[in-house]
């Protein structure tokens, strides 16, 4: 499956399997930047890492630090691979584009994503290439 | 987005290695924002100086950033760890990171406020006055009562904005945004500034636009506005607030949906301490207080968090003293939110008042929270 007419937040491309949620993240409270684990056992993703991931989340809410953990996470290696929003925010641009991560905006009506499945995010060309 | 070329050039990196980062970061918010142009700003207010919230990654990049960047106009900062003449039990590490941080800070030629109340120290510019706010209460805060214009600004956006006196020209600095389409109706009569933090915390997470119309609930009070501004940032993405009736949609908040933000925040009957200050208080907030506690002693530990211009204020007038002789001790350039001074190992759980000072406690700093409304805790917590 090919999701095109995404829109650039940050360029860049990344693969990895993806790690979905219908949640919003707060990356100062709820990731650890050691692991890249979410740490908050009321998360969807609770225990599960973004280390290598191509996170696909709606955006981030909460603290405006949150932009200095994303960039913790590419410190310690454990930033996932690419970023899909549904609204990207301040706080995930930012955060990102300064850790070097492509993040997309997904076009509206876009088909769900599959949790674990193989994508490639190809920020520049405003594409998502979702293997099964 | 169109860039200038003057901001085409700074991104390519031909004025060097920070405003490069810092149009990298712009151009990443405005494509995010969908702005199309970037306007300037006249002050913009920086988060990200505690080294519990920053870390080594943070402070390592503010190291080097601060090498080539320089404030292009007034900045303020949120508060760092601790009080600066009060780093008792606060360990040497911690300390030497966060003297670290601080220097970077003052480099670049920010201004050394250490609050996250800037509205409460610094003259206000005129409504309709550009801004770049990081520290999501400030934001709020700044857009609903004084007429503001700042977009939730992240750490790094806040900072981006600061050495180029550049912020995206959209969401919340445009009218469209700034007019609710989307209402929260309470629907039950408000005792305190705490009803208002939770209202603020429900509105955070159900709406997803960037401002919100509450109606059912009379114009707060500073004390109130704090409260509400500081709990919206906590949950979500929203930016701003008005009072009175909205366009469209109307959610409904009841008893039963303050109940159940209690249930998820306050998670404990009592506490070993009392933390007051999430955002710090203000002049009108230790009046209040030290009203409420006169001829009383204060029945375990009360920490009461301020900025340092405030601090100077209230002890002109006598207010500190009061507050002293009742047995709270006040802390500068810190606040409760990850503040050093509250670890598990030393504490199992806090009273506060501060529905984002609860968030932060249960989640960052792993202690419980009794979380109870300003003059409940001047009664049951003093002798």
């Amino acid at each position: 499956m090919i999701i095109s007419n995404c829109k650039k937040i940050v360029g860049g491309s990344g693969e990895g399997l993806t790690l979905v949620t219908a949640q919003p993240i707060n990356f100062l409270a709820m990731v650890d930047p050691k692991t890249g684990m979410i740490t908050d056992s009321k998360h969807e993703l609770y225990e599960k890492s973004l280390k290598g991931a191509v996170l696909v989340f709606p955006y981030a809410v909460g603290s405006s630090v949150g932009a200095y953990a994303i960039y913790s996470l590419r410190e310690y290696g454990t930033a996932p691979n690419a970023v899909v929003c549904s609204k990207a925010d301040i706080t995930t641009a930012s955060g990102c584009a300064i850790a070097s991560i492509p993040v997309v905006d997904l076009p509206k009506g876009a088909p769900a994503i599959k949790q674990g499945a193989v994508a490639r995010v190809e920020a520049d060309a405003g594409r998502i290439i979702v293997k099964v | 987005m169109e860039l200038a070329r003057d901001e085409e050039e700074a991104l390519a990196g031909k004025k060097g290695k920070a405003l490069a980062s810092a149009y990298r970061i712009l151009v990443a918010i405005g494509e995010a924002t969908g702005a199309k142009k970037f306007v300037p700003i006249k002050w913009a207010h920086v988060s990200g100086v505690n080294y519990n919230t920053i870390g080594d990654a943070g402070a390592q990049f503010l190291d080097e950033f601060s090498r080539t960047a320089k404030v292009a106009v007034k900045t303020t900062v949120n508060p760092m760890g601790y009080d600066r003449n009060h780093p008792e039990g606060i360990p040497e590490k911690f300390q030497e990171k966060q003297t670290s941080i601080v220097k970077s800070y003052e480099r670049i030629g920010v201004t050394p406020s250490f609050t996250c109340t800037p509205y409460e120290v610094f003259d206000i510019p005129d409504k309709g006055t550009a801004v770049s706010f990081a520290e999501s209460n400030a934001a709020v805060f700044s857009n609903s009562l004084l007429g503001l214009r700042t977009n939730k600004e992240s750490a790094l956006s806040a900072l981006a904005s600061s050495v180029t006196g550049k912020a995206p020209l959209s969401d919340l600095r445009l009218d469209e945004a700034r007019n609710p389409k989307v209402g929260i109706e309470a629907n039950f009569r408000f005792g305190s500034e705490l009803h208002y933090g939770l209202l603020g915390y429900f509105a955070g997470k159900v709406v997803k636009d960037s401002s919100v119309a509450f109606s059912g609930i009379s114009r707060p009070s500073t004390i109130e506005a704090k409260a509400l501004s500081a709990a919206i940032g906590t949950s979500g993405s929203c930016g701003m607030f008005t009072v009175g009736r909205g366009r469209g949609e109307k959610i409904s908040f009841g008893k039963k949906e303050a109940k159940a933000v209690m249930e998820e925040l306050s998670t404990a009957e009592d506490g070993d301490i009392i933390t007051l200050g999430s955002p710090q208080l203000g002049l009108n907030e230790l009046d209040f207080l030290a009203k409420l506690t006169e001829g009383k002693k204060f029945s375990k530990r009360c920490m009461i968090f301020c900025s340092r211009a405030i601090y100077g204020q209230a002890a002109k007038v006598g207010l500190t003293g009061k507050l002293e002789r009742s047995g709270a001790e006040i802390m500068c350039d810190s606040c409760t939110c990850l503040t050093p001074y509250v670890t598990k190992d030393k504490y199992d759980s806090v009273v506060s008042n501060s529905v984002k000072g609860a968030y932060y406690l249960n989640n960052s700093n792993k202690v419980k929270v009794a979380l109870k409304d300003i003059r409940t805790i001047a009664k049951v917590c003093t002798e």
